[in-house]
């Protein structure tokens, strides 16, 4: 055993990571526990590739054979129901848990200088897994989905120029048929795991290179009392605290899966109309009532153009965050006041969705 | 470093023939470009899906007249795309597209409000297929329906 270590040791790096995690330590003050969001996307991240791959055993990425595939997976194969139900429940608590590490992120300001690009790399990685929760939605090939898909795709037809080449990109036709199906398919299972690999390392490098941020006022505080803020080391007391959060998520998976299975729906009808009450998942629920209240026109504009275009607007806005933040406790406050403004609107927005809006 | 390299002639940075080492790294790197362009050229244009040309549909039969009672309507496929054909509570006939100029979603005929409706995000069209209210910016396109031996013939207007 002691000659194998030797073997490896002069073969890798070892001793240089034994220190590097010896001496890993996370900040303890009263705002720590949003440590923990991150490390709870990963998990449920690392849920969704096992699940994926597992789906895909079974899966047949075809609008003649996707419906009744997936409800193979979820009557005849054993624990298929289970399975499916996971990778649904666990997407959208990925996506839940993803926002939440995006505010406190935002709220704590641990997005300032060196960290810009362990900000950006964190933005990037949401979007993609919004694309990823949008290409995923098709796979069932049901008529939520189908509309979905339908409304989804047809949002980036009113940017202009672009607009119509994209559309027929993203649908791999004019229209939401099979074509699309396997496009999303090849995009879901592909395209985007591939560009998470490397927008997840770069992530988790920088943030193990650069440390936790601790917050403006921990450190203000800190430097009243004239005492450093202390420290956890990461081995083993914050990583045994990451390991319980994960077995309470993996607990919560399981008993959302058994007591409210993932429903399949109705299969796809191309020629159906649109059913009343349509929504798309809990997450795009915002945008959704936008697009909805948003009217035909606005200032001779038409109307679906001005709200991805203040959509667009807001979504750059917030990846430039730490280039636009001159880092003064002055617009430490405009940034709280401008993230608080967005969390009420889009809740307001979902609430509003839910309740049925505008009918 | 530098003295490292005394007495080990075989790794001098210096080429005995700068001008030759410039001239291969000049034509390596086009040759790079080159296979990077006939490589990124393809795989762009595979990624456009290729135009289906299928002749026009100008009309599709849109079953028969008798069973569409007044105040009803019917979805029917017009090409690759849905067309709603409505009984009006007078009899008459009228045809549309049956995708909403917002999002493409399909419409359907609400016989409570008595004109046609968007249930993706609340758009409604009057029985001209003109947009009355929610967020649709043009009307519904207009098409003919007539009536052959009882069976509902709608046509492109030309």
């Amino acid at each position: 055993m002691a000659g194998l270590r030797t073997w490896l040791a002069e073969r890798l790096p070892l001793d240089a990571v034994a220190a590097a995690i010896a001496h890993k330590t996370v900040p303890q003050h009263r705002h720590s526990f949003w440590y923990y969001l991150g490390g709870m996307t990963l998990f449920f991240f690392g849920v969704q590739v096992a699940t994926g791959i597992l789906l895909l055993l079974y899966y047949r990425p075809s609008a003649g054979e996707a419906y009744d595939s997936v409800q193979f997976i979820m009557t005849r194969v054993p624990f298929g129901w289970l399975i499916r139900s996971i990778h649904s429940w666990s997407a959208n608590l990925m996506v839940g848990a993803a926002f939440i590490h995006l505010f406190s992120v935002l709220y704590l300001k641990a997005y300032r200088k060196p960290r810009e690009l362990t900000w950006i790399s964190g933005m990037l990685l949401l979007f993609i897994t919004m694309a990823f929760g949008f290409t995923g939605y098709l796979l069932p090939w049901n008529e939520l989905a189908y509309f979905a898909t339908r409304v989804g795709t047809d949002i980036p037809g009113a940017i202009p120029l672009i607009g119509d080449p994209l559309v027929t990109f993203l649908r791999g036709g004019p229209q939401v048929t099979g074509a699309t199906l396997t496009r999303f398919y090849g995009i879901h299972v592909a395209v985007l795991p591939a560009i998470t690999t490397v927008l997840l390392g770069l992530h988790l490098v920088l943030v193990q290179y650069h440390g936790m941020s601790v917050p403006p006022s921990v450190d203000a505080e800190a430097a009243r009392a004239g005492r450093p803020t202390p420290v956890m080391p990461f081995v083993p007391h914050f990583a045994l605290r990451d390991l319980f959060g994960w077995t309470v998520a993996l607990a919560l998976l399981a008993g959302l899966s058994a007591y409210l299975p993932w429903e399949l729906g109705t299969k796809a009808d191309l020629f159906a109309a649109a059913p009343a009450g349509i929504q798309p998942e809990w997450y795009f629920l915002w945008t959704f009532q936008a697009l909805k209240v948003v009217p035909g026109h606005v200032f001779g504009i038409e109307g679906e153009l001005v709200a991805i275009g203040a959509l667009s607007i807001g979504a750059i806005g917030i990846v430039l965050l730490p280039f636009l933040d001159p880092n003064t406790a002055r617009a430490r406050t405009v940034v709280n006041w401008l993230a608080s403004v967005a969390v009420v609107f889009m809740v307001a927005m979902t609430l509003w969705a839910l309740m049925g809006g505008v009918q | 470093m530098a003295s490292d390299k005394v007495g080990s002639p075989g790794l001098s940075e210096q080429p005995r023939n700068p001008g030759r080492r410039r001239a291969i790294d000049w034509l390596l790197g086009s040759w790079f470009v080159g296979v990077c362009g006939a490589v990124v050229y393809p795989v762009t244009r595979y990624l456009v899906p290729p135009e289906i040309t299928e002749a026009p549909t100008l009309s599709v039969k849109a079953g028969t007249a008798s069973t569409l009672a007044p105040n009803t309507a019917r979805l029917v496929p017009f090409g690759q795309t849905p067309a709603i054909v409505v009984r009006l509570k007078t009899g008459e006939l009228r045809a549309f597209s049956g995708t909403c100029t917002h999002l493409s979603c399909t419409v359907q005929f609400r016989p409570d409000l008595e004109h046609i409706w968007c249930a993706c995000h609340n758009g409604h069209y009057d029985l001209t297929g003109r947009n009355i209210a929610g967020p649709p910016p043009r009307p519904l396109d207009a098409y003919e329906a007539n009536v052959q031996d009882d069976e509902i013939v709608i046509s492109r207007r030309t």
